[in-house]
C-alpha cells in the first residue's frame, strides 16, 4: 500500500515539472494561438547555457539563474518582435514551419557545441537529500523544491492573468486583437511580452531539468510531447488546468514505471489519448 | 481658425457652422483598399469640435471602412486623415487613441474573457488625462454597477452596448465613433441608448454616429453625411435634407 502511496507522490512532483514544461506552451498559444515546435529545444538550449555557466565557466547556480532569467526574458521579447510577429496571421502554418526550422537549428547547434554526450547540472547535493513524510515514505528535496517552484509557477501566472493590466491586456488580445487596437494596445509589444514571460518560464524548466536529470540535445522533442500532453490534458482554461494536466501525466508516467519500467512514458500517452476521446477540450476548458 | 492651408472641402458647410469653430478632423480625398479591393473613392469629410455628425448609408456603402480608415485598422495615406491640423492617416490604431479618437465598434466586440469593470478599464489603457472614468461611466449606466464584476458576455445586448460606449469614454477622446449603435437591439433599448448621448456629450465631446436608421440619425444629429458606393453622394444639415434627398443619396435612383 505505502510502495503505491510513494508511487503516487513521485508522480505528482514529476508532474510538477512537467507543468513547468507546458505553462510556457500554454501561454503562448493562449494569447496568439502560436504553437511553438521549438518550445522543448528551448528549455534544453536554457538548461545547456545553465550547465556552461556553471560547468564550464564555473558560475555559481543561483548567480547564473539570476543571469539566465532575464536573458531569457528580453531573448524571448526580441524572437517574437522580431521573428515570430511576422508568422502570425489566419494561416498557421508560417509559425508551424519556422518554430520547426528553429528546433532543428538549435538542436545542431547543441550538438556541435556540446557533442552528443549527456549533461547534468550540479544541484551542489540537493540531488541526494530527501525528506521523511512517514514510515517508509520519502521525498527528494530537489524534487520537493520542483514541484513547489511549478505551484509557485502556476499561482502566479494565474495572479498575472487574473489579477494585473498586463494579464487584461494579455486575454482582451487574446479575445479579439482587432478591438484591442482600437483601445490602444500594440498587440505586436503585448505578444512579445507574452513570449518573454514564457520564455522566463522555459528557463526555470531548463534548469531544473538539467539539475533533476541529464540532458541531451536531442531531448527537446520529447519535453515538447510532455508539455502538448499536459496543455491538452488540462485545458486551456486556466493555469491551474494545465498544472492539473502535468501532474496527472506524471502520475500515469509514475504508476506506469512502477508496474514495468518500460511501461513508464507508453502509459502517460495512454492517459492522454483517453483523454483526447473522453474530454478533447481538457479537464478545464476555456469558457465561452 | 480653419486649419492652415486647407480648403474648406464643403463650401455649403460655412453656411451652417459659425467660423469660430474649429475643425477637428478631417479627410481629404481619402482612398482606401482591401488588397485589390478599393472600397472608399476620394471621401471629402470634416467635423469640427463639438459637433455630432450622422454618417448613414446602405450596406457595402464604405462607412464601416471608413472608420477603420479614421481608427487605423486600414492604412491609408498619411496627408489623407487630419486631426487637430495633424497628419494622422494610417498610424497604428493605438496612437491614433493616445491622440483622443476612440471607437464603438459594430457589433460591440466585448471582451468575452473580461468583466464587465475589466472591459472598462482596458478601455483607460492609454491613460489618456480626461472627465472620464470608472464612476462616471457608473453614474451614466448605474445598471453596469450592479453588474461590474460579471462576464461581459451575460450581460443583455443593451447593456453590452453601454459597456462598449462606456470603454469608448473610458479612453477619454476627443472624438467618440460610435458605429452602429442600434445594430441587434430592441426600439426601446435603442432608444435608452440614444437618451445618453446628451449626457455623453454634454461636456463639448465629439461624435461621429454611424446609423442604419435614417430618421434617428437625422434627430440626433447636426449635418449628416450620406454614403453611396465609396463615395460622398449627400450631405448637409441634419433638419434641412429631406427624405427624397436622402433616398436619392442612398439608392442612386
Amino acid at each position: 500500500m505505502i510502495e503505491w502511496v510513494n508511487t503516487i507522490l513521485q508522480g505528482v512532483m514529476l508532474g510538477g515539472l512537467y507543468a513547468l514544461f507546458a505553462m510556457g506552451l500554454s501561454l503562448m498559444f493562449g494569447v496568439m494561438r502560436l504553437t511553438n515546435v521549438a518550445h522543448g529545444d528551448f528549455i534544453i538550449l536554457t538548461a545547456f547555457a545553465a550547465f556552461a555557466a556553471t560547468a564550464s565557466l564555473g558560475i555559481h547556480l543561483w548567480i547564473a539563474l539570476l543571469l539566465l532569467l532575464p536573458l531569457a526574458f528580453v531573448f524571448g521579447y526580441g524572437l517574437q518582435r522580431g521573428v515570430l510577429n511576422g508568422t502570425l496571421g489566419d494561416d498557421p502554418l508560417p509559425s508551424l514551419v519556422v518554430t520547426f526550422g528553429l528546433s532543428i537549428v538549435i538542436q545542431n547547434l547543441l550538438l556541435e557545441t556540446f557533442s552528443a554526450d549527456t549533461r547534468s547540472i550540479s544541484a551542489m547535493g540537493l540531488e541526494t537529500k530527501s525528506v521523511q513524510l512517514a514510515e517508509h515514505l520519502f521525498v527528494g528535496v530537489l524534487p520537493l523544491i520542483i514541484f513547489l517552484i511549478a505551484v509557485a509557477a502556476a499561482a502566479g501566472m494565474q495572479w498575472l492573468f487574473g489579477n494585473t493590466a498586463i494579464g487584461r491586456a494579455f486575454r482582451a488580445t487574446s479575445d479579439d486583437k482587432e478591438a484591442a487596437q482600437l483601445m490602444g494596445l500594440d498587440h505586436r509589444h503585448i505578444y512579445a511580452l507574452a513570449t518573454a514571460i514564457a520564455f522566463v518560464l522555459i528557463a526555470i524548466a531548463g534548469v531544473l531539468q538539467g539539475m533533476r536529470t541529464t540532458i541531451a540535445p536531442s531531448d527537446g522533442p520529447g519535453l515538447l510531447l510532455y508539455a502538448f500532453e499536459a496543455v491538452i490534458i488540462g485545458g486551456m482554461g486556466s493555469f491551474w488546468g494545465t498544472f492539473s494536466g502535468g501532474i496527472i501525466l506524471g502520475v500515469a508516467q509514475a504508476i506506469g514505471f512502477r508496474i514495468d519500467p518500460g511501461w513508464g512514458i507508453l502509459i502517460g500517452h495512454f492517459v492522454f489519448l483517453a483523454m483526447l476521446i473522453v474530454k478533447p477540450n481538457g479537464l478545464f476548458p476555456k469558457t465561452k | 481658425m480653419r486649419l492652415a492651408g486647407q480648403s474648406v472641402f464643403h463650401p455649403s458647410s460655412l453656411l451652417f457652422h459659425p467660423s469660430y469653430l474649429e475643425v477637428l478632423l478631417a479627410t481629404k480625398n481619402l482612398v482606401a483598399h482591401y488588397g485589390d479591393f478599393q472600397a472608399l473613392f476620394g471621401i471629402d469629410f470634416e467635423v469640427d469640435a463639438g459637433e455630432i455628425i450622422a454618417i448613414i448609408g446602405s450596406n457595402g456603402a464604405g462607412k464601416s471602412t471608413f472608420l477603420k480608415a479614421l481608427t487605423g485598422l486600414i492604412g491609408t495615406a498619411r496627408e489623407q486623415v487630419a486631426f487637430e491640423g495633424k497628419s494622422i492617416g494610417g498610424l497604428m490604431p493605438g496612437k491614433i487613441v493616445e491622440l483622443g479618437i476612440a471607437m464603438v465598434p459594430e457589433g460591440r466586440r466585448l471582451f468575452r474573457s473580461l468583466s464587465v469593470e475589466e472591459n472598462l478599464l482596458l478601455g483607460a489603457y492609454t491613460k489618456r488625462a480626461g472627465p472620464w472614468n470608472l464612476e462616471k461611466i457608473f453614474a451614466l449606466f448605474p445598471i453596469l454597477r450592479e453588474k461590474r464584476d460579471v462576464p461581459s458576455t451575460s450581460l443583455s445586448g443593451g447593456q453590452q452596448q453601454m459597456v462598449a460606449i462606456g470603454r469608448a469614454l473610458m479612453a477619454n477622446p476627443k472624438l467618440l465613433i460610435c458605429d452602429e449603435l442600434s445594430l441587434g437591439l430592441a426600439p426601446i433599448v435603442v432608444k435608452d441608448i440614444y437618451d445618453a448621448l446628451p449626457k455623453i456629450t454634454a461636456g463639448g465631446l465629439t461624435a461621429i454616429i454611424v446609423e442604419q436608421d435614417v430618421g434617428l440619425a437625422q434627430r440626433v444629429s447636426s449635418r449628416l453625411y450620406c454614403f453611396q458606393e465609396g463615395k460622398v453622394s449627400l450631405t448637409g444639415k441634419s433638419s434641412d435634407v429631406t427624405r427624397e434627398q436622402i433616398s436619392a443619396a442612398y439608392f442612386g435612383v
